[in-house]
């Protein structure tokens, strides 16, 4: 009888507890699939440009619109607490635009882009470039089904935000270096930030970049332009 | 703050396996390079519980150190940041432990 006992304790025991191993963010992945698969399926090259807030990604977009505009459709998804100001400067740059207020969330998720794409219908062979919400923390956690993260840090930040930040900067395919017309004017040092950046990513890509006058875009763009090959050319 | 968020998965998902049964206790496991404060979701648990199944439940947090396997030499090692070095010099690794983001167990009230 004893021996009943304890194993009907037990059995009772294994009942409550439930082993979910489940993974916090299994949703958000599997959402994000959906779109890498959309996109690869449509031979589209999606870019996810995170960085800090105010480090110019919007200008790098409204550059990258003027200049790549005619090479391949440009579709752009911004992501910002709040405001439509963004979507207006890239409407006004000429690509088609769709803003994802996120209200209080800092960073978007992949179910918004699927939302986005819906709406945006981007073509064949097309581009989707993802502005996020300017944020160097969370936008990291999330995949939204992108190529690659663009990471965007202005010489106006620290030369140690790789190293504070190290979840985005490992999370990044390529980071870009922007205002670099402006180190004269400053203090920033430019090899400790591209050293940084390597620490943490040893395969990073780093441009050194000005939206405004254009210095080294040229280099950037080759880049975009390898992405957009490679996503041509892997199988689907 | 991308811990409210999470948190209300962790709430989403137990409520979920509960299958409408009471959860008086959740046991997650939380790598140390996993991006997450594990207080904010302390933090945010109880109020994101409030009216669920898992009003009022126990939130354990285990906390898991990184480790990664040194791909130049092969040496298993502890890895505080996510950009420690191995001691032969290699940053050149496959990260082992660190980054999880799970809901391990659950601990639901017995069925009546």
């Amino acid at each position: 009888m004893h021996g009943y006992a304890h194993d009907h304790a037990a059995k009772s025991e294994q009942e409550t507890i439930v082993t979910l191993e489940a993974r916090l963010l299994a949703k958000n992945d599997a959402l994000a699939e959906r779109n890498r698969a959309w996109f690869r399926g449509r031979e589209i090259l999606a870019l996810n440009l995170v960085s800090s807030p105010g480090s110019g990604k919007t200008t790098l977009l409204e550059r990258a619109i003027r200049d790549l505009g005619s090479e391949a459709f440009i579709a752009v998804i911004e992501g910002d607490q709040a405001t439509v100001n963004d979507s207006e400067r890239i409407r006004a740059a000429g690509a088609p635009c769709v803003q994802v207020n996120t209200g209080t969330g800092c960073h978007l998720e992949a179910d918004m882009i699927a939302r986005g794409l819906a709406e945006l219908k981007p073509p064949v062979g097309s581009m989707v470039l993802i502005e996020n919400v300017g944020n160097l923390v969370c936008p990291a956690l999330f995949d939204l089904g992108e190529h690659a993260k663009v990471a965007i840090l202005s010489v106006t930040e620290g030369e140690d935000k790789p190293l504070k930040y190290p979840h985005m900067f490992q999370a990044s395919r390529a980071v870009l270096l922007n205002k670099i017309d402006l180190v004269p004017h400053l203090d920033f040092d430019v090899e400790k930030a591209v050293e940084n950046a390597r620490v943490v990513n040893p395969d990073i890509a780093v441009f050194r970049v000005s939206a405004r006058t254009g210095e080294g875009l040229a280099a950037w763009y080759g880049w975009v332009r390898e992405q957009a090959a490679a996503v041509r050319a892997s199988p689907f | 703050m991308h811990e409210l968020g999470i948190t209300r998965n962790v709430v989403a998902i137990a409520s979920e396996a509960a299958q409408g049964r009471r959860v008086l206790k959740v046991t997650l496991e939380v790598g140390r390079l996993s991006g997450v404060m594990t207080e904010a979701i302390r933090f945010c648990f109880d109020t994101v519980a409030e009216g669920t199944a898992l009003d009022g439940a126990e939130l354990e947090i285990r906390e898991i150190d990184a480790q990664a396997r040194c791909l130049a030499c092969g040496t298993v090692y502890a890895m505080p940041t996510l950009f420690t070095a191995c001691a032969c010099g290699s940053r050149e690794c496959e990260r082992l432990a660190g980054e999880e983001l799970k809901i391990k167990t659950i601990e639901l009230e017995e069925a009546a």
